[in-house]
């Protein structure tokens, strides 16, 4: 006896809904959370929701933490729709990331005026080559060898941190950084400028503005994008189309990890101002979750993204007000999606109504 | 050679152990139609709940190995209603319960960063252990790989050789026609998804509390994805799954080793391999097509609703 019962159509009404559904039921998981851990649950809804975003700093922050996980998002989304998973953004990250990183430890330092003003440009290109080939080689497992890009993406994630972890311990130590596995922190030149005096928030934002712009055309105007989401709902009738499944599958990976390269440019070159280990606070994974929220829509994903950012936040402001562990953050990501997962159901199926016997 | 090679073949059972208790879990699940690609969580949930077990009860590593078994499977409940009853997205599922296993274990761990356990002393088998190369490497090891290798044997017989064991794979076959013969499909799915999870939680348990007896955060480091593409090598047979098991471990162990062997390379290139050999074990099945599509369980990742 199954509890549900297919719909007719799916319900577009369900579709908006659920993550609305699913927000709802996660503070209610929280607030039973917080209760078990002995705080006042609106007390420490207002520490983890609110009180984040009653600064001008905190709306930079949050402004911060929002822009990569958008883009990332962003492109993600586009795989997703095609049925391709790609969860190893984490990994394409730290690879545009220490690519950069390298294009600013190599250039920074040179007197040549020309120099430095090539060096953000330069490194902003090797995020999204970075980033792109390590998106480009679970696609060449997949196309040539069909090796399952779940597992691909995320064993990539783990040898890109740890070929970071060597360079940052190895040749591209600090040597005056008492043997912390980071590099010199980079000068001005390398970075993105700060759009306001005093605040964190930095230029990179426009890259994920463009993206967004970029992304929403691409989705609403172009036959490339149809053909993406009908290689993913119907591959059979794709392959009928004449639609390659392998150009999709190059396609999604390629584009999800320039974005999420760009984004781990946004962060040597942003707030950490250097390689080091900590240089994502888990975007990556962080967004698959932004993009499912988001419907896989780019108007969606920049609501969900601000979202995100708002628990990232939040988690930080618990850690510090209320001594709650920062890992709070993951359980909440973890229940949210769990939640989302779950209410998806009601838009291709209706509960089965109990069904009076007759007498 | 011999001095380096026993330490080596030594260690590549305990390094293997875990490999095999999670990967047998994920073999079971998937022999049952269902794709559970949340063996990482899991396997942290059930390091944790071990970890916490034996730091805080005194009832050794059975109790945390018990204690892990059960945090596995309150993981992989979750993705039961989820992904048997609520015929959700399983791979979206699975990913969703590694993100709230890794978080719900870094929550917990917190309390235990400082704390170490006495972990477990290899036992010796009587006469056997005082074989020349043999000896150390098979017969002085601690009891859970013991354990393990009768638990494997165990299950393997289960699936192979019992009405249990076809009921569960004809559920992953045709859930259809094990329908229509009056089986419960979706409760023997959610028995399928428990058991798994609950043998994936013995494996982070071993890792915490004897393998490497401390608590750290994500101490995992990707063993249950490898677990995974285990299952994959092994084309959902469980003898190549013990084979590739041993094969992963000794990757490691021998990573772990190379400094001795005069390999100069630094440690965390070292630390790579691993990895880089999941998907180069990924690439060769590629050679291996008919192999795998005729063993992959044909109801594998499909939904299942009755009377739908």
């Amino acid at each position: 006896m199954s509890l549900l019962e297919p719909r007719p159509a799916p319900s577009q009404w369900m579709r908006l809904l659920s993550p609305l559904l699913a927000c709802v039921l996660t503070l209610f998981g929280g607030a039973i959370l917080f209760w078990l851990l002995g705080h006042n649950p609106v007390l420490a809804f207002r520490v983890f929701f609110i009180d984040p975003l009653n600064s001008a700093n905190g709306l930079s922050e949050w402004l911060l933490k929002a822009s990569p996980l958008i883009l990332i998002a962003q492109g993600l989304a586009v795989g997703f729709r095609a049925r391709v998973y790609n969860i190893g953004a984490e990994g394409q990250l730290i690879a545009g990331a220490t690519l950069a990183g390298g294009v600013a430890l190599w250039l920074d330092g040179s007197g040549n005026p020309l120099v430095a003003h090539i060096t953000l440009p330069l490194m902003i290109v090797a995020g999204a080559v970075g980033g792109g080939l390590w998106g480009a080689l679970p696609a060449l497992l997949k196309t040539r060898f069909r090796a399952d890009e779940t597992l691909t993406t995320l064993m990539l994630t783990y040898i890109a941190s740890l070929g970071l972890a060597w360079l940052v311990n190895g040749p591209w130590r600090d040597p005056n950084g008492m043997n912390f596995p980071q590099t010199i922190l980079f000068s001005d030149k390398a970075l993105f400028p700060l759009l306001f005096e005093g605040l964190r928030v930095n230029a990179s934002v426009f890259i994920t503005l463009f993206a967004i712009v970029g992304f929403w055309f691409f989705n609403a105007r172009s036959f490339l994008s149809y053909q993406l989401t009908v290689a993913g709902q119907a591959p059979h009738a794709a392959r009928y189309a004449g639609f390659s499944g392998a150009r999709t599958v190059w396609f999604s990976l390629v584009i999800s990890g320039m974005c999420a390269g760009l984004a781990g440019v946004g962060e040597v070159a942003g707030p950490v101002g250097q390689l080091n280990l900590n240089l994502s606070p888990g975007y990556g994974f962080a967004a698959i979750i932004v993009a499912y929220l988001g419907r896989l829509n780019p108007i969606g994903i920049v609501v969900s993204g601000l979202l995100m950012a708002l628990i990232y936040l939040g988690g930080e402001a618990a850690q510090v007000t209320l001594q709650l562990p920062s890992a709070i953050t993951g359980l909440f990501q973890g229940m949210l999606l769990f939640f989302l997962l779950g209410a998806d159901v009601l838009v291709d199926f209706r509960l089965r109504r109990p069904r009076r016997h007759p007498a | 050679m011999i001095e380096y090679l026993v330490p080596i073949l030594a260690g590549t059972l305990p390094a293997a152990t875990p490999l095999v208790l999670a990967g047998l879990g994920e073999l079971v699940t998937e022999r049952a139609g269902v794709l559970n690609l949340g063996v990482e969580g899991m396997m942290l949930m059930g390091a944790i709940a071990g970890f916490a077990c034996a730091a805080t009860t005194g009832t050794g590593v059975a109790g945390a190995l018990i204690a892990g078994a059960i945090g596995g499977a309150a993981g992989s409940a979750i993705f039961a209603v989820l992904a048997v009853w609520l015929a959700a997205n399983q791979a979206a599922s699975g990913i969703a319960l590694t993100i709230f296993g890794t978080g719900l274990s870094a929550f917990i761990g917190q309390h235990f960063v400082s704390y170490s356990l006495p972990g477990l002393q290899p036992v010796n088998l009587p006469l056997l252990s005082g074989l020349p190369l043999l000896g150390p490497v098979l017969f002085h090891q601690d009891p859970v790989v013991y354990f393990t290798l009768a638990l494997f044997a165990a299950v393997s017989w289960i699936l192979a050789r019992t009405r249990v064991g076809l009921v569960l794979r004809a559920v992953g076959e045709a859930p259809e026609a094990a329908h229509a013969l009056g089986y419960p499909v979706l409760w023997i799915r959610t028995l399928a998804v428990l058991a798994g999870g609950a043998l994936t939680g013995m494996a982070g348990a071993y890792l915490s509390t004897v393998y490497t007896p401390l608590w750290v955060q994500n101490m995992t480091a990707g063993r249950g994805w490898i677990a995974v593409a285990l299952v994959v090598f092994a084309a959902w047979k469980p003898g190549r799954l013990l084979l590739g098991a041993w094969l992963f471990g000794g990757v490691t162990i021998l990573q772990l080793q190379a400094q001795g062997l005069g390999i100069a390379l630094p440690s965390q290139l070292m630390s790579a391999l691993p990895y880089l050999a999941t998907i180069v074990a990924l690439v060769l099945m590629s050679r291996k097509q008919r192999l795998l599509q005729t063993s992959v369980p044909a109801a594998l990742g499909k939904p299942y609703l009755p009377g739908a």
